[in-house]
Formats: C-alpha cells, sequence, structure tokens
C-alpha cells in the first residue's frame, strides 16, 4: 500500500485528499505537495484523512510542518478525520490540541474560526 | 533466541515491512487483536527512529528487529547500529521529530525501555499474550 494524494478546490479552500499509508518512507511526497500548494498561493488547506490506513509520527510532523506553512500567511490547515485508530495518535501526542478535526469535508470546508 | 528475527539496511522503505512481520509474529503469539494497531505503529516508530539515527549520523548499518514469544509475554526489540548514545542536534527538526516518535511509543506501550548499547540505542516493548487465543 502506498500514499494517494489528490487535490481539488472548493470555495476558496484547498482539499487534500490523502489515502493509504504515511509513514517515514511516503511522508516525504505528502509535504511535497503540501509545500507546493502553499507556494502556489493555497493558504487554506484541508487535508481529508478519511482513506489514511496508518499514520505514524513522520507524518504528523509533515502536518504539522504544513501548519507551520500556512500560519506564516495567515492561512488555515484543517484536518477531517473520524478514524479512532488515527485520532488516537493525535491525543497521545496533544496534537488534537494544535489541529482543527472535522467529521466531514463540508464541515471544515463551512468552518471560519 | 528469538522467536523472529528481521535485519534491514537502514533505508525507510523497508520499516513497513518491519511492521507488517512484527504484526503477523504477534498475532501468532496471542497478542490480542485489540493491540496489535498500537504494536505495529510503536514497532513503526521505533524503526524509523533507528532508521532516522542512521541517516542523520551518516553511518551505514542495519536496523535488528528482534520478536520473541515469552510464556506471558511478546517482547520485541528494535536495535540501531547509528553507535552509542546518539540524539539529534539540540534545536534542530529531527529531534523535534525524534521527539514526536518517542512520544508516540510511550504513549500506546506500556512496558517501554528505551536504552544504549555498545553499537547504537536499543528499543525494548512488551506485550500481553493470552493464553485462551494462542494459536496451536
Amino acid at each position: 500500500m502506498d500514499l494517494s494524494l489528490s487535490t481539488r478546490t472548493v470555495g476558496d479552500r484547498t482539499v487534500v485528499e490523502v489515502g493509504g499509508e504515511i509513514d517515514v518512507y511516503t511522508a516525504p511526497k505528502l509535504r511535497e505537495q503540501l509545500v507546493e500548494l502553499v507556494n502556489d498561493g493555497n493558504y487554506h488547506l484541508v487535508v481529508d484523512m478519511e482513506g489514511v490506513d496508518f499514520l505514524d509520527s513522520t507524518g504528523l510532523g509533515v502536518l504539522v510542518g504544513g501548519l507551520k506553512r500556512v500560519r506564516a500567511h495567515e492561512g488555515s490547515l484543517r484536518l477531517v478525520c473520524n478514524q479512532e485508530r488515527i485520532l488516537k495518535i493525535f491525543r497521545i501526542t496533544g496534537l488534537t490540541k494544535v489541529f482543527p478535526i472535522h467529521n466531514s469535508v463540508d464541515e471544515a470546508v463551512a468552518a471560519t474560526d | 533466541m528469538a522467536t523472529v528475527e528481521l535485519r534491514f539496511s537502514a533505508l525507510p522503505e523497508h520499516v513497513r515491512t518491519a511492521r507488517l512481520v512484527a504484526a503477523a509474529v504477534a498475532r501468532r503469539a496471542g497478542v490480542d487483536e485489540s493491540v496489535l494497531d498500537e504494536l505495529r505503529l510503536a514497532v513503526g516508530e521505533a524503526c524509523s527512529r533507528a532508521v532516522a539515527l542512521h541517516q542523520r549520523n551518516g553511518v551505514e548499518g542495519a536496523v535488528r528487529v528482534a520478536l520473541t514469544e515469552q510464556e506471558k509475554r511478546f517482547l520485541i526489540e528494535v536495535a540501531d547500529e547509528a553507535g552509542p548514545g546518539h540524539t539529534g542536534a539540540p534545536g534542530s527538526g529531527a529531534e523535534d521529530e525524534d521527539a514526536l516518535g518517542l512520544a508516540v511509543i510511550t504513549g500506546l506501550v506500556e512496558d517501554v525501555e528505551v536504552g544504549n548499547g555498545a553499537d547504537g540505542g536499543v528499543i525494548r516493548m512488551s506485550w500481553p499474550v493470552s493464553p485462551a487465543s494462542v494459536t496451536v
């Protein structure tokens, strides 16, 4: 299982749909994608993680890096995730306090605060 | 002697293999299904950390994963050959990632020990084996 990435625009948000496994091997691809989006002027990102089967700390590090980048441009990075095993990783590392985590892409796209 | 032992070149592409092997051997040893996800993640973190230490220190070598079935515990040891007592340079991003990886491991695993040997670091973790589910 590899990492799959696709992006689409919804209003002023850019939705990045991630699928597969985000680990030490595949995380650099996600990092490149996020860096490219920010360099192209997309500062409001929604990362849809519903198709993610596995996430480790390397992946968390990439998401934190993405958040820092968009914040440098007054932007936002929201996550969509309902999977308990993935949410648990955010909880034990304290990152639930850092990322807004939504139940659906619609909710994340509509969120403003 | 370990039940199953795996040695791989310290490269990111092999970490997934180590996760899959560890989970398969643990399942067979009778580790509860409900903790296999955590075990898979913890092994992945330990292996990723070992690979990162090798890369950061510019040291070639192998990561060793020893999976040992004991009477009541399933023991996993992940050892690197990145040299004694290495950590990331202070303030570097690598150090942050290392800390995040260790936070995941210690958050997931109750019985965990991070030590140092002559060749490098060793992370020892263990999980209970439920006798009822041991495959005969």
